[in-house]
């Protein structure tokens, strides 16, 4: 009897899903140690001697473990709801991420759209935390936080888009395959423009330093986290790193070559994980050495700045793909 | 500022200044200690306000004040005494913005009324503790309300 | 705080009513316990409320109680980042006013442990401030990092020295308890080298980081009328272009001796104390190399040791002695009656002067520049709620 397409199709969402979680628990383990190292310490080191290997799964049991305290001022439906809504976009966006040719969940011929409509939806569970908490700093922090995320979107999607215009097609695959002669980074002026606008973006569109005032520790502690704890906490935890690496994968995709490497074709999703974790570690290394700066000084960088320049960038783009006869199919 | 402070206070406040060094100690009556914290800032160019603070004699309270210029190095400590049945002192605030706390201070634990203070409410102890403790009569060891 | 600002308004979303926030007590960036209640116009801070007196241990009610000989060790206490200078404020005042004679070598080491206890102090300063301003989870962590790395040699020299490592009990009226152990005088040359070294990277570091600058210039100006009026002190007032320094307005311990510049600053601003405080490593240590080059011999102490604790009398007197500590001017006024107790002592706090500058300073910014200002102010609430 065969399977029904439905049922392998939940099989290998629920694969992907595992395997997104584990991926996104073990990159706060790489980022730990990349920070200690950074700081003249050592990191995690205890927890599954050596170097802390046990570490992730020590924090996912703790916070399973602990008191889920619910404010009683709180907006029921909104607060309980928030961390749910807040995950599911932050996942959502793998299943459109093809690791290898054919290798994808839903290789999307509109995958690029889909994939960055669907992260910033994220913003709505945000802004549902900050308000259902019924807190004035986490409702401070949920309005910087959308004033932050939707002024970062703009440039992350144009910036994304240029390779989407250099290679005339929205399918990520297709993307890939554009790049066999040339990744996108190496693309004079163009490329290169465009993948610092992309990761300054993405460090913005995430509130990673120096962008993260709307979680400000010392001024807001934990922003609109503030009146989670427990499971609820881990599930925000797991959206914010699960957007970060997934935005980074996307990185990896339209500007490093995606699963485009050396050696032979089984090796491609190990060179996809590798060129993912070097953005990550990108994001990281700039979160781990500058101070955050104040959010009107953010919205200034956004909409005069980093916006103007990655329109011109796409515009310019347009240009040079049209003068050279068009571009892919 | 021109000419010797110490004889400029002499003819202005009749008092002789005590000189230590180059501190000048002025006592004064408590009426007019808001008109010498003035002139000191105007006619002796001293800008800087250091601190404000009590002394419990039992009977009265000698309340004391030093400000500095510092360009000349001229230092005035000002001291005045008050009864202490029912301390009263008019407020620096309009002349020197430091003494706000400062006087505040004094307040919560000498219980010194400044008039004319923009705000006198305790500083150091709860809005509710009663009492004054830097006082002679204030025992160490005196109970107070246990905090939950 | 005025009347008008203090009236509570519900929260309405029009977007132009007033917001009463509480930085409380418990927060990550009080730098000790202090609740500062800000009113805000969406992100503007329109006026502040500083409450302090949650760490007040009623110091100068304590210092009538115990004897001159006991209360050095509990004179650490009130600046207690900056233990050498707050204890060295207290037993000046007692010499001056007991006209106890400290020799040569005593003046020099308190000197030497002055200088280095504003090293460490200055880099606990920049550490916070960092991590104030860049967050406990970025970059601000690891400057932090580093800069308590190297207050930790310090405080290594220090526990060597006297065998504590931030309240000390080094100081009795008429010496120091602790002379220099054999070595230790290699060690500190040893230690103030590599940090020498490494304040030249945090300088690096910072003082053309495009962030920092955005977060730092032209915020938290303090003009130098107001800097006057309130008593500012320190690092405060000398990044206002006024160039007052109790070492060199009224020389103590000696410091005349000694060949070091007092750095003045006049843009008013948080980068300008700054940059102001980064001078003051440099010259502390210039200062800490001169002591170890010129360190007398001879007694630590021109009293026999501590052997019982009502040996100080100090005769009927008062007066006033101050020190520079790392936040600025530390006084005591002592008024003596001729016993083994004070009459009165009043402690003179750098950082209870310079704390009261912020309901002046703040109203007008946001409310992320709160935590910058508070940090460029660096209060140690020992000293402000003594």
């Amino acid at each position: 009897m065969s399977v029904p397409p439905v049922a392998l199709q939940a099989l290998g969402a629920f694969i992907l899903l595992n395997a997104v979680i584990l991926m996104v628990t073990y990159v706060t383990l790489l980022e730990r140690k990349f920070a200690a190292r950074m700081q003249s310490r050592i990191g995690p080191y205890y927890v599954g001697r050596p170097h802390g290997w046990l570490q992730p799964i020590a924090d996912a049991l703790k916070l399973m473990m602990k008191e889920d305290i619910v404010p009683t001022a709180s907006d029921r439906w909104v607060y309980n709801l928030a961390p749910i809504v807040f995950l599911i976009p932050c996942v959502l966006i793998f299943a459109t991420i093809p690791f290898a040719p054919g290798l994808g969940l839903a290789d999307l011929n509109i995958g690029i759209l889909f994939f960055l409509a669907v992260s910033a939806l994220e913003i709505v569970g945000l802004f549902m935390g900050g308000w259902g908490s019924n807190n004035k700093y986490a409702l401070l922090s949920a309005m910087r936080g959308v004033n932050q995320i939707i002024s970062y979107d703009l440039p992350f999607l144009f910036a994304a888009l240029v390779p989407v215009v250099l290679t005339g097609s929205l399918q990520m695959s297709a993307i890939v395959a554009a790049q066999q002669g040339l990744w996108f980074v190496a693309y004079p002026v163009l490329g290169q423009l465009a993948f610092v606008g992309y990761v300054i973006a993405t460090i913005a569109a995430e509130n990673r330093v120096p962008f993260d005032i709307l979680e400000a520790e010392s001024e807001l502690v934990a922003g609109f986290r503030v009146e989670y704890s427990g499971m609820k906490f881990a599930l925000i935890q797991l959206g914010e790193y699960a957007h970060v690496l997934g935005t980074s994968f996307l990185g990896a995709l339209l500007f490093l070559g995606g699963w485009l490497g050396p050696g032979p074709a089984w090796l491609g999703p190990l060179w996809f994980l590798l060129k993912a974790v070097l953005i990550f570690l990108l994001v990281t290394w700039v979160r781990w050495s500058f101070v955050r700066i104040r959010v009107d000084q953010i919205l200034g960088i956004s909409w005069k700045l980093l916006l103007p320049a990655t329109v011109l960038l796409l515009l310019v783009t347009g240009l040079v793909v049209a003068a050279g006869g068009g571009g892919g199919p | 500022m021109t000419g010797n402070p110490a004889a400029l206070i002499q003819e202005t406040f009749a008092t002789t200044p005590t000189v230590e060094g180059h501190q000048l100690a002025v006592t004064l009556p408590v009426e007019r200690w808001l008109e010498f914290a003035g002139f000191a800032r105007r006619d002796l160019g001293c800008a800087y306000f250091n601190w404000l603070s009590a002394v419990d004699w039992k009977d009265n309270l000698e309340v004391l004040c030093r400000v500095e210029n510092l360009e000349r190095g001229v230092v005035i400590l000002m001291r005045t005494r008050v009864p202490a049945d029912d301390p009263r002192c008019p407020s620096l605030t309009s002349i020197y913005r430091g003494a706000n706390w400062m006087e505040r201070e004094c307040y919560d634990l000498f219980g010194v009324t400044f008039t004319d203070h923009p705000d006198l409410r305790r500083i150091l102890l709860p809005q509710d503790w009663e009492g004054h403790p830097l006082r002679k009569d204030y025992a160490v060891d005196t109970a107070h309300a246990p905090y939950r | 705080m005025d009347v008008e600002a203090r009236k509570i308004v519900e929260i309405g979303y029009g977007g132009n009513e007033r917001l009463i926030m509480n930085m409380g007590p418990q927060h990550p960036s009080a730098h000790g316990v202090f609740r500062a209640i800000l009113v805000l116009e969406g992100e503007t801070v329109v006026a502040v409320d500083a409450v302090i007196g949650y760490l007040h241990r009623c110091h100068e009610k304590l210092a009538e109680t115990l004897t001159y000989v006991q209360y050095p060790s509990i004179a650490s206490k009130t600046d207690y980042v900056s233990a050498m200078t707050s204890e060295l404020a207290y037993v000046s005042v007692v010499e001056k006013v007991g006209k106890i004679e400290v020799p040569k070598r005593a003046q020099y080491l308190r000197v030497l442990a002055a200088e280095l206890q504003r090293v460490a102090s200055h880099c606990l300063w920049l550490g916070t401030w960092c991590l104030d301003m860049g967050g406990a989870l970025g970059g601000g962590a690891t400057v932090f990092l580093y800069c308590m790395r190297e207050r930790e040699t310090i405080l290594d020299l220090f526990e060597s020295l006297t065998g504590a490592r931030l309240l000390y009990g080094f100081h009795q009226p008429g010496g120091t308890r602790y002379d220099v152990p054999a070595g230790w005088a290699d060690r500190c040359r040893e230690t103030i080298a590599v940090i020498e070294g490494r304040v030249e990277e945090y300088e690096a570091m910072l003082d053309d980081n495009a962030f920092f600058l955005v977060r730092t210039q032209g915020v938290g100006v303090i003009t130098p009328e107001l800097a006057q009026e309130i008593g500012l002190s320190g690092p405060l007032i000398r990044g206002s272009g006024i160039a007052y320094d109790v070492r060199r307005a009224e020389p103590y311990s000696s410091y005349e001796d000694f060949d070091f510049k007092v750095p003045v600053e006049t843009a008013a601003d948080c980068y300008a104390r700054y940059r102001v405080r980064m001078q003051e490593f440099r010259e502390s240590i210039k200062i800490v190399r001169q002591v170890l080059d010129g360190l007398p011999p001879g007694p630590i102490s021109s009293r026999p040791g501590v052997k019982s604790v009502g040996q100080v009398r100090v005769p009927k007197g008062e007066g006033y002695a101050r020190v520079e500590g790392a936040r600025g001017e530390v006084g005591c006024y002592l008024v003596a009656d001729g016993g083994a107790k004070p009459y009165r002592l009043k402690w003179r706090g750098a950082s209870f002067s310079n704390l009261s500058v912020l309901p002046h300073i703040i109203p007008g910014h946001k409310v992320a520049d709160v935590v910058a200002i508070m940090g460029s102010v660096d209060p140690v609430f020992g000293e402000v709620d003594r």
